[in-house]
């Protein structure tokens, strides 16, 4: 059987065939026809890319910049949390809030401050 | 380069998108006829093209205008091409059993009396576009490039942008490759 398919391809003519397939390609010049309009499509589509709508460009800076601002309120949140935890007694917050907001009412009672 | 068209570049260049159209409308053709020796299908033609041209306008910038703008563009044909064929490249066909009645009375002809099989013989030009199709890509350009077109080693390694000696290494492997298919197209017509 394989010397049958040996002798085959020896009766085929493995090159002379590869050659005349080649020319018959050759022959073949392929048409250089545009469909109708083609240009107008293509100025269209490029003038259609160039020009973005402007709501989509806002929406998508709006959501590339969704995920570093939830991550900056995670690790805010975090460090509020846990950092100040570890520096001593836990701080009464409510305490905290009222001196703060009272600081400069605080300074003008106290006779001893001064500037 | 034209006169003309180094303004028309040069015009686009500085914002006007309308200058760009004479040179859609002017190279068309070319790069049409170029496209068609890669793709069958009228709609992949069409694809390839109107991506040569969306290629060509994003990249003008880089255009330097020392060699004429037809060469250039040429180049980003060809390399397009190249990548359609490569992502087209898993619906290859691995069979010859589909063969015509021209084909295969084409290739009896051959086999009894390869000097009656004429090369300008439709069968055989249908037979080698089956055959190119069942290329791998590399092997497909260089073959089209080197054996149909036949241009020169120097010019293929411009318009792909592969090295000469990678030129001469996949033209060596391409020759190679057909000739098993042609080897597998024996087995199965006649065993």
């Amino acid at each position: 059987m394989a010397s049958d398919f040996s002798e085959t391809q020896d009766s085929m003519n493995l090159e002379e065939l590869q050659r005349k397939l080649i020319v018959a390609a050759r022959t073949e010049t392929p048409s250089d026809r545009v469909p109708y309009a083609f240009e107008k499509r293509v100025m269209a589509r490029l003038t259609a890319r160039q020009s973005p709508d402007e709501l989509s460009l806002w929406a998508g800076a709006l959501w590339r910049a969704a995920a570093p601002c939830v991550g900056i309120m995670l690790l805010l949140t975090a460090w509020s949390l846990f950092g100040r935890a570890g520096a001593g007694a836990p701080p009464d917050l409510s305490q905290e809030l009222d001196n703060t907001v009272l600081a400069a009412v605080n300074q003008e009672a106290s006779p001893d401050s001064t500037w | 380069m034209e006169p003309i068209e180094a303004e028309l570049i040069a015009a686009v260049l500085k914002g006007d998108a309308a200058s760009f159209e004479p040179l859609v409308e002017r190279y068309s053709p070319r790069v049409f006829a170029t496209a068609r020796r890669y793709a069958r299908r009228e709609s992949e033609v069409e694809d390839i093209v109107q991506e040569v041209w969306f290629k060509a306008f994003q990249k003008l910038k880089s255009f330097r205008g020392e060699a004429p703008f037809e060469h250039w563009l040429m180049r980003l044909a060809v390399r397009t091409c190249y990548d359609f064929l490569r992502g087209h490249q898993r619906n290859r066909e691995t069979t010859f059993s589909e063969l015509s009645e021209p084909e295969s009375d084409w290739l009896e002809r051959f086999v009894s009396q390869p000097e009656t099989a004429q090369e300008n013989a439709e069968a055989a030009r249908l037979l080698v576009a089956r055959l190119m199709e069942q290329l791998a890509p590399p092997a497909r350009l260089v073959i089209t490039l080197l054996e149909i077109e036949e241009r020169s080693v120097k010019e293929i390694s411009a318009l792909t942008g592969w090295s000469v000696p990678l030129v001469k290494v996949r033209a060596f492997r391409a020759r190679a490759e057909m000739r098993k298919l042609l080897a597998k197209l024996a087995k199965e017509k006649y065993l």
